[in-house]
């Protein structure tokens, strides 16, 4: 295998690829939302239930199909998320995610590695009020309200 | 230019070498460039043509009396004839520059759809349409009371002819919108069938021939349809330049689409009357330099022949199905190799499109991995995209091995 694919589709990647974590549907979820990336067609939903507080984020999970980024970078997020607050959620900066995948990617699979992401801001933006992320394409204004 | 059918095959090898692309490569490997149904690559010889023009010839069209403004002038309305000459079409006015197949299509779509279409009217277009020749007639039938339609496919990718009538019951089909080549599957539409029916019923036939232009030879007086649009890009030209062509006499009764200089004819405070054809649809400066490239492509296509093309790519499809039959896990779409085009759709177990491709790419492969611009296909196919391997005229077989040799590195990734 050469470099690149090594560097690419590294073992953790694929490990989470493979075996998602979080992955599946909360019935009557405190929050969700559904994202789409218009590049290739691929939809995820996310879904999010709230500790007793109401605030905290109890539990995390997606479903959809996506490639071996967007599903691996969804399934790191569901582990990272858990236990934060939606507040500190709206304002993650996507570098910390980005950090967590440690590869390089192109601006195309960058819009991948984002996409569960900027659907579960979205699902707290709808529940919570909280600030929508930069670059919302694939989501209908409609749906946002 | 006269025009020589040549029959003998073509040296896809020595074609290669008019292409400056092929001279790099990419993470180490030479390039296995099997996207041009996306977009062709560029023969030198279009190339200089664009830049002599800009080097001799250069200045802005129909309005100098100079003797550059003559040239240049001469040079664009010269690229209209050879536009003309491609497509057998009747008159030089009835070819409209555009920006690409697109704008084309647009252009019908509201400068005819506007006033043409009602309540009770039926928009027809196919499953297989790419979404340039979907959205927009989606749109104006939502925008005018029509009703928009679908004709569906069947199980081989190929559209589903007994459908038709169905398809029209209770309304009064006024336009038909077909590909002619599929931009996903390679499907070759039997678009004269489609015309006839469309002309029974009264309606108009609009064809999108941006597929299909590239590869074999496109004669809209045989074809019998009423509008067509082509890019330039998919066929050696420039980007930035198609065109459409239109019957004359709907061309004449219709609306101009953009508007503003050129176009006109007078320009008062009460009102503004209309240029002739084909001005009257060219608002602002013509895509010149792009025209002159254009023009130059056609005359380095038909320097090789449309049925050497044709059957250089029918040899390319059948050894590409071939191959990946050998691959285990791989499934191909659309119709046998001598029903299609140069373009094979696949999937690969349940391996993401993207991941595929990202891998081929490392190899020195590309392909493109998406919906192709054909989400309602994809979701006949119950997929979100597919790979896709296009050829062209100077692909080689060896680009289809390296292809394959790609396919078991994804393999083992994702073992």
């Amino acid at each position: 295998m050469s470099d690149g694919l090594d560097s690419l589709y590294r073992e953790i990647i694929l490990d989470h690829y493979k075996n998602p974590r979080g992955h599946g549907v909360i019935e009557s979820a405190d929050a969700e939302a559904e994202g789409q990336n218009p590049l290739c067609g691929d939809e995820v939903s996310i879904y999010v239930a709230f500790g007793e507080d109401g605030e905290t984020i109890d539990e995390v999970k997606f479903s959809g199909r996506g490639c071996a980024i967007s599903q691996a970078a969804t399934s790191m997020l569901t582990e990272m998320v858990q236990g934060r607050t939606a507040t500190e959620v709206a304002t993650l900066d996507k570098d910390e995610l980005l950090e967590e995948i440690g590869i390089p990617l192109t601006p195309v699979r960058l819009k991948c590695a984002m996409l569960g992401l900027t659907t579960l801001k979205v699902a707290l933006h709808k529940a919570k009020g909280t600030p929508l992320p930069e670059g919302i394409a694939g989501f209908d204004e409609l749906d946002l309200k | 230019m006269a025009v020589t059918a040549q029959t003998t095959k073509l040296d896809a090898r020595k074609l290669r070498a008019d292409f400056p692309i092929f001279e790099q490569t990419f993470h180490g490997k030479p390039l296995a460039f099997l996207d041009s149904a996306a977009s062709s690559q560029k023969p030198r010889q279009m190339l200089d043509a664009m830049r002599e023009f800009y080097e001799t010839s250069y200045a802005n069209v129909h309005r100098g009396v100079y003797q550059l403004a003559e040239r240049a002038t001469a040079a664009l309305e010269g690229s209209r004839e050879k536009v003309r000459e491609l497509l057998n079409a009747p008159a030089a006015r009835e070819v409209i520059f555009v920006r690409n197949a697109t704008e084309g299509l647009n252009l019908v779509a509201y400068a005819w759809g506007l006033n043409n279409l009602g309540p009770g009217d039926i928009v027809l277009v196919t499953e297989l349409e790419h979404h340039s020749n979907w959205v927009p007639w989606q749109y104006m039938a939502k925008k005018t009371g029509a009703e928009f339609r679908m004709l569906p496919l069947d199980e081989h990718g190929e559209l589903d002819l007994g459908a038709l009538d169905e398809a029209a019951d209770g309304g009064n089909v006024k336009v038909v919108a077909t590909g002619l080549v599929s931009n996903s599957l390679g499907t070759i539409n039997p678009v004269e069938k489609l015309v006839a029916w469309a002309h029974e019923r009264g309606a108009i036939f609009v064809c999108d021939a941006a597929q299909a232009a590239p590869h074999m030879t496109v004669d809209v007086q045989a074809l019998g349809c009423d509008f067509l649009a082509i890019s330039g890009h998919k066929m050696c030209g420039p980007s930035g330049i198609g065109a459409v062509w239109g019957r004359a006499e709907l061309l004449e009764r219709m609306e101009p689409f953009l508007l503003g200089g050129h176009m006109i004819r007078s320009v008062r405070f009460e009102g503004t009357t209309w240029g002739e054809l084909p001005h009257k649809f060219e608002a602002g400066t013509a895509p010149m330099a792009e025209a002159v490239g254009f023009a130059a492509a056609i005359d380095y296509l038909h320097g090789i022949g449309f049925d050497a093309i044709s059957a250089h790519e029918h040899e390319l499809v059948s050894y590409a199905l071939d191959r990946l039959a050998e691959v285990p896990g791989l499934t191909t779409y659309g119709p046998p190799a001598d029903r299609r085009a140069g373009i094979v759709s696949f999937n690969f177990d349940d391996i993401h499109p993207h991941d595929v491709a990202q891998i081929l790419d490392l190899e020195g492969v590309a392909i493109r991995a998406g919906h192709h611009c054909c989400q309602p296909l994809m979701q006949k196919l119950g997929v979100a995209a597919t790979n896709r391997a296009s050829f062209y005229l100077y692909t080689l077989p060896e680009e289809i091995d390296q292809l394959v040799d790609g396919l078991h590195k994804v393999k083992k990734v994702f073992a």
